[in-house]
């Protein structure tokens, strides 16, 4: 089993109150920043379908990861080889490059390539939570998609994909080659089985730590680093920035003295009763 | 102990001080700033990544269960430790044919910082990986090693480190436990009480310091003594105010058969290990305080930012503000120096040869070159954190002194750093003492440094003057600071000669201007090289210069203050004014906006959630 794992780096969240916003340009210098979380989650689901959970030591198959980047993002794709993925793959680019249109294409060419068994994304980038560029994979690859997955069981040749809906749950039987994006869920203990791990197994509850001696070995991991323009397949940027402003810093909450006081602010102040 | 005989060698007046930069305490003479200390700035990918992993697994693993931990709930520590164990935390200073990572002292340190939000966790795996694991490491025999090191590195025993005994604490030397060797040669004999045992209650090797019997003379010697073995027992867990979940016990030795093998080190070098040991334990003490400070601080700005009174939040008050800076600043200090200090020891040691039979050997004596900074970061660092938990429980009002809030915690988890490990008065002690006979033994041009400044004082224009940058007055601040220190330091010397060492308030204050002079240096050199490479009208420079400034704008005062009591304690009437008019010359005061910059670092630390100035 092969699976391929797309990676967004995002300005940690704890941090983003330092971004300085100018109308054309948004500042990243001094940013700290994280692997987007659902894409972490994409990982974890990965890693999990690459071995007995029983014994996760013992990998059974490949997982490569792949971000857009410069070279500073090399360190967000070594933080997912500590944790179990075994290579990586990094499009050379800056950010103000890009848009969700031509990462997609980007991305097409790299996972035509590279021919994996399934294509996990995360939803959403928790940055600009477009939410768009895993079905625009599987659009450009003409591959069979479930998006949002809160469960994901491994079947021979295929994917059994639960996503949550009002009062239940969607399931979806998607055929190899295919591409999944995740939700959450995915990473609650019995959400992911492999075919090797016993349905009675759980897993802690999350995603995995990288452990000391994994984060060493992570240095010596292969990254391939490619050209934009080579995998581009010459779609350029669709998008034009307009304009970039903050937010309106939040104005000050207020404490009511009780039920009536909240029903009447919400009614009358708020309107939104 | 005549570490002052042979004073009054005069020095040639060509010494070249910065060439002491690497060396151990010479700071106190090298020139402000200059010496390229290293900076947190300056960590690899690679480091940040192992903090940031400790880190993630204290925040998402320790922390939410600490109060399970304080309340001793069974196994949620051990089976935290076994969790760490997985994750290869025990694996750091380990040599790699066990097994381990044998990776730099400032990994070790970076973890032992990331670890330090929850004190009892951070004590047992310091006491685990440190004090207990590592007498083994430098000292231990490959057989020895071979039997123990990789079960210690991957969790399977955990191991105590056994010095202290009820009588004899501060002079550990004193032990009463005794070792005599058996009839057959085979087996050495213990006998004893050893007290305070961190991780006494679980440990399955002990390393138990004992005098040996040699006829008429006791040598001082260490023993690895397995739990199982007859003869052991574990007294009663201790109820103590703070970092309650750890354990900690007497272990009482009777009748112990230990294996000659088991002899660890030579016989009657007992002491080296012992002291070298805790070196290496004061580092990560100070940064472990630096790291809870850090977390306290940042209890303390959350509870500012939502707490209302007189209709404000209560970060908008000058008082709460100020505390938040002070804080930082020490906070800022602490770790600059205690980064520095990893840095040479680091760099001293990549020179070594691993495969160097003598690897080991020579690693401890670079540890030991750096003891006058080992004790300045626990005694300086342990401190800190003392007036950061206090003002922060302070500014939670009531809620501090409850167990609802957090920092209720940590200011009970913070009182033993300036207990143990050397309590911080033995630690003040031997700062001026081991400064001063490293200067008689030759390794310190402190004597010529002395008389320089004398010359330098009988003419004017011969002080150092003040340079450029944001940093312009510090520097100069910090020079005529060393000027003064070694100034009084060896007039002190002079007059006392080995009587010195019983004037402990002497000592004591010469210990704390010692210390300032090393976290003058350390956030001088800093606020430099950020300046370099970001440029002085970088938001992030203005913030780690108005730290720097702070902290040296009451280091400067504190030593001057610690310099007149030194010299009201040492001299007559006539001698004290020659002192005055030589310590004025040198105590010359600068402008700072002390207000201003106090509001530059309390709104970044609360814009920030806490103090984020480093990894
Ligand atoms: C929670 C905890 C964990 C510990 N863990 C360990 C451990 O794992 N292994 C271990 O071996 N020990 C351990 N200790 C022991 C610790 O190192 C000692 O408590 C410490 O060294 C002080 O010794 P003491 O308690 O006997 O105090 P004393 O030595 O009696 O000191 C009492 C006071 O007198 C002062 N004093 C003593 N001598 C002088 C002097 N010459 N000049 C001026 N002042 C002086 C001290 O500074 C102190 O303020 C632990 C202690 C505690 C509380």
């Amino acid at each position: 089993m092969k699976i391929l794992v797309a990676l967004k780096r995002v300005a940690d969240p704890d941090n983003a109150n330092k971004v300085k916003v100018s109308p054309e340009k948004i500042d990243t210098t001094g940013l700290e920043w994280k692997i987007n979380p659902f894409d972490e989650y994409a990982l974890e689901a990965a890693l999990r379908l690459t071995e007995d959970g029983k014994k996760p030591k013992k990998r059974e198959g490949e997982v490569v990861v792949m971000t857009l980047g410069p070279k500073e993002v090399e360190t967000t794709l070594r933080s997912a080889l500590a944790t179990g993925a075994d290579r990586a793959i990094r499009i050379d680019c800056t950010d103000d490059e890009l848009d969700g249109r031509l990462v997609a294409n980007a991305l097409k060419t790299v996972i035509a390539e590279e021919k994996p068994d399934y294509v996990i994304f995360g939803k959403q980038a928790v940055d600009g939570d477009n939410n768009g560029v895993g079905q625009m994979v599987a659009e450009l690859l003409d591959w069979p998609m479930a998006t949002f997955a809160a469960t994901i069981q491994e079947e021979d040749g295929s994917l059994l994909v639960s996503r949550e809906v009002d009062g239940g749950m969607c399931t979806l039987r998607v055929k190899t080659p295919a591409v999944v994006t995740v939700d959450l869920r995915i990473v609650a203990p019995e959400s992911v089985y492999s075919k090797l791990t016993d349905k009675a197994h759980k897993y802690s509850d999350g995603v995995r730590f990288a452990a000391l001696p994994a984060i060493m070995k992570a240095k010596k991991k292969p990254i391939d680093v490619k050209a934009l323009a080579d995998t581009a397949g010459g779609v350029t940027i669709g998008s034009n920035y307009a304009n970039f402003e903050a937010p309106a810093a939040r104005a000050a909450g207020v404490k009511v003295e009780d039920v009536a006081a909240l029903v009447d602010k919400l009614a009358n102040e708020a309107k939104a009763i | 102990m005549a570490w002052l005989s042979g004073l009054g060698a005069k020095g040639s007046c060509m010494t070249d001080y910065d060439e002491h930069s690497t060396t151990g305490g010479g700071f106190a003479v090298t020139s402000a700033g200059r010496a390229g200390a290293f900076t947190p700035e300056q960590f690899g990918e690679e480091h940040l990544k192992y903090y940031q992993a400790a880190a993630e697994f204290s925040r998402n693993q320790v922390e939410p269960r600490a109060e399970d931990i304080d309340h001793k709930k069974p196994e949620v520590l051990r089976e935290l430790m076994q969790q760490a164990a997985d994750l290869g935390f025990f694996l750091v200073e380990v040599p790699e044919e066990y097994g381990g990572m044998a990776l730099d002292k400032a990994t070790s340190m970076l973890i032992a910082e990331a670890l330090s939000p929850v004190g009892s966790f951070a004590v047992t795996y310091g006491a685990h990986t440190g004090i207990g694991t590592l007498p083994l490491v430098y000292y231990g025999t490959g057989e020895q090693r071979s039997r123990y090191l990789e079960r210690l590195a991957s969790g399977e025993l955990m191991a105590s480190y056994c010095l202290s005994e009820p009588s004899s604490g501060s002079d550990a030397l004193a032990a009463k436990t005794t070792a005599t060797l058996s009839a057959d040669g085979k087996h050495y004999v213990l006998n004893g009480t050893k007290a305070w045992i961190t991780n006494g209650g679980f440990a399955d090797l002990y390393t138990v310091f004992a005098q040996l019997v040699d006829g008429d003379s006791l040598k001082f010697s260490a023993f690895l003594i397995e739990r199982k073995t007859p003869g052991v027992s574990i007294g009663k867990e201790e109820r103590k105010l703070g970092i309650r979940g750890s354990s900690t016990t007497l272990v009482i030795l009777d009748n112990v058969k230990v294996p000659v093998e088991n002899l660890l080190g030579e016989v009657g070098r007992g002491h080296k290990i012992a002291f070298n040991i805790l070196n290496i334990g004061r580092w990560k003490l100070g940064i472990g305080s630096v790291g809870a400070a850090k977390y306290a601080l940042g209890e303390g700005v959350r509870y500012a930012k939502e707490r209302v009174q007189f209709k404000r939040p209560i970060s908008e008050f000058g008082l709460i503000r100020q505390k938040i800076a002070t804080s930082a600043q020490l906070i800022y200090a602490g770790e600059s120096m205690a980064y520095r200090t990893a840095g040479l020891v680091d760099a001293a040691t990549a020179k070594l040869d691993k495969s160097d039979p003598e690897y080991f050997k020579k690693a401890i004596n670079i540890i030991e070159e750096y003891t006058i900074e080992a004790s300045i970061l626990k005694v300086f660092c342990s401190d800190a954190l003392a007036f950061v938990v206090d003002e922060m429980l302070q500014v939670h009002g009531g809620n501090g002194y409850t167990e609802d809030y957090t920092v209720e915690r940590l200011f009970r988890d913070a009182r033993i750093m300036r207990i143990f490990e050397g309590t911080n008065e033995v630690n003040r002690l031997l700062i001026p003492a081991t400064l001063l006979k490293r200067a008689l033994q030759g390794r310190l041009p402190l004597l010529e440094f002395a008389e320089q400044t004398k010359k330098e004082l009988s003419g004017p224009g011969r002080l150092p003057t003040r340079g450029t940058g944001p940093m312009a007055d510090e520097a100069r601040a910090s020079e005529l600071a060393k000027r003064a220190v070694v100034y009084c330091a060896s007039y002190a010397a002079t007059k006392y000669l080995d009587a010195l060492k019983n004037k402990q308030r002497v000592l004591g204050e010469l210990a704390d201007a010692i210390a300032h002079l090393y976290g003058m240096d350390s956030v001088i050199a800093r606020a430099e090289r950020i300046t370099q490479a970001h440029g002085e009208d970088d938001e992030l420079t203005k913030v780690h210069c108005a730290l720097a400034s702070l902290y040296c704008f009451e280091a400067r005062a504190s030593i001057f203050q610690s310099l007149q009591r030194i010299a009201m304690m040492i001299s007559e009437d006539d001698e004290l004014d020659l002192l005055y008019e030589r310590l004025g010359k040198l105590d010359q005061r600068y402008r700072v906006d002390v207000m201003g910059l106090q509001e530059r670092v309390a709104e970044y630390i609360l814009q920030n959630d806490g103090y984020k100035l480093s990894h």
